[in-house]
């Protein structure tokens, strides 16, 4: 039974759209493609909300655009380099890593794998169904994770990154209190529901946000270690 | 309840010059609707039908919609900037100036074009993040989700080929620091730095090149991988959505 749950004209011409029962990969067991709802017309339904969304856009788009002005600094000097020099901040998390690393691994190397491993995520077929961490041997998997975490951390510390260590160390922190918890219910409980794609994502989103954070608030002469709040020359 | 302005607009849709642009009449069945969505040049490549649940808020924040927009409206600004903007030294840093000082609107209408792409950036990064935790990879997305990673990669080019056009001290040395990483590749660095650049600093024809790959190339390039990213949307089943019930038959809602 088709229900809308906006009412547009006329109820003509309503059909049964066909039902997918199964749904089988390789590899995988037969898994019932359940009923994800009914559908709508995107005449008017989809086109009057993207109207919606796209007005609300530049409603709040123009509120900051006429009081955040666009930074515009002195002419282009190539004799003359800032201190520090910053790429656009959606790089500083590159650049914080340059700091740590040799050129060729955090300029070439990392970012290569990064986005290698983005593109493979949809083929790397493991785990398909999301199956939590710690539902199969978890004490074997508990030792192998923790043994990565100790590897991950003593090579971070090595290069003295530490603003890796720190994002990395939260997520461990997290996950091994995850492997710990005998909640039913929670946040922990949540956690421990969670396939290790999604802790593998969820440390990569926090190191990429600390990086970033650091590299365009924090950073001052030299690349040396500053509060957003002190002043500081330069 | 018809007002008098609605039965004017329906009166004017069964108009023969009405159904000469729309090729319709008033949607007001089905079949109309759907001819409303395919019969449309600028609408054929959504879906006819979209799922009740892919078009709530929580389903995906409209991200993806958000993003697309926000690249019409860089299109938009963009364009209008292009009227008073010379990619050559210094006249593009006194381009800046007059933006400032003598166009009228300038200094809102940069504002706007530097707010959008910043915010087209975060909102391409959430927009992927959110597909990861939603699972809206698994097949048959896949390639949905390669399409989605160059997308990533022409926003970042975009932004970044836009970052030196001011040509100012924050544009030239951003681009510096960022383009001598590329020397560190093995071998060929050098060379495909010099290639980007168009000589070995960052000079008058890397501006013009920055500047040909920002307005021509990259937009073109977003353009067709956008096209085929919601293309494929419609081809592979909407939006990844939550099913209404679990395995045990207990409903969610």
């Amino acid at each position: 039974m088709e229900q809308t749950k906006i009412e547009a004209g006329f109820q003509s011409d309503a059909k049964k759209e066909p039902r997918r029962i199964v749904f089988i990969t390789r590899n995988t067991s037969a898994k019932v493609q359940d009923d994800r709802g009914p559908k709508l017309m995107t005449y008017p339904n989809l086109l009057v909300r993207e109207a919606i969304v796209f007005e609300v856009l530049v409603v709040i788009m123009v509120l900051i655009a006429l009081f955040w002005d666009a930074p515009l600094e002195q002419l282009a000097n190539p004799l003359l380099t800032p201190n520090p020099a910053k790429a656009p901040w959606y790089f500083l998390g590159l650049q914080e890593l340059l700091h740590f690393f040799p050129p060729f691994v955090a300029g070439i190397l990392i970012p290569t794998l990064v986005l290698l491993a983005l593109v493979v995520i949809p083929y790397f077929k493991v785990n398909v169904e999301g199956k939590p961490l710690w539902e199969e041997h978890p004490k074997k998997r508990a030792g192998i994770v923790v043994a990565v975490i100790l590897t991950l951390l003593v090579l971070l510390a090595v290069f003295d990154a530490w603003t890796i260590i720190v994002p990395t160390a939260a997520v461990s922190v997290l996950l091994l209190s995850s492997y710990q918890s005998k909640a039913s219910r929670g946040w922990l409980a949540v956690l421990r529901r969670k396939p290790l794609s999604w802790w593998i994502m969820t440390w990569f989103i926090a190191t990429a946000i600390c990086l970033t954070v650091v590299g365009t608030f924090f950073r001052g002469p030299g690349w040396s270690w500053i509060w957003p709040w002190g002043t500081h020359a330069g | 309840m018809p007002t008098p302005f609605n039965a004017a607009l329906e009166d004017l849709r069964t108009t023969r010059v009405w159904k000469s642009i729309f090729r319709r009449g008033p949607a007001n069945s089905n079949r109309t609707r759907s001819i409303a969505v395919f019969g449309n040049l600028f609408l054929h490549w959504l879906p006819v039908k979209v799922r009740e649940k892919s078009l709530r808020v929580r389903a995906a924040y409209y991200l993806g919609s958000l993003s697309f927009l926000l690249f019409i409206m860089l299109v938009v600004t963009g364009v209008l900037l292009m009227f008073y903007y010379h990619p050559a030294v210094p006249n593009a840093y006194r381009d800046m100036k007059d933006l400032q000082f003598v166009v009228s609107n300038g200094v809102f209408l940069r504002n706007m074009h530097r707010l959008g792409a910043h915010l087209m950036v975060l909102l391409v990064f959430w927009h992927m993040f959110h597909v990861f935790y939603r699972g809206g990879y698994k097949p048959p997305h896949e390639f949905n989700w390669v399409i989605g990673v160059l997308l990533l990669l022409v926003t970042l080019f975009l932004s970044y080929t836009g970052y030196l056009l001011p040509w100012d001290q924050l544009a030239f040395w951003a681009v510096t620091v960022g383009t001598n990483i590329i020397s560190a590749m093995p071998v060929i660095g050098r060379k495909v730095r010099f290639v980007a650049l168009g000589g070995n600093i960052v000079g008058e024809n890397a501006l013009l090149r920055f500047y040909v790959l920002h307005v021509v190339i990259l937009p073109l390039l977003a353009f067709l991988f956008i096209g085929v990213h919601f293309w494929r949307v419609q081809k592979d089943g909407g939006l990844t959505v939550r099913p209404t019930r679990d395995e045990d038959g207990t409903n969610k809602d």
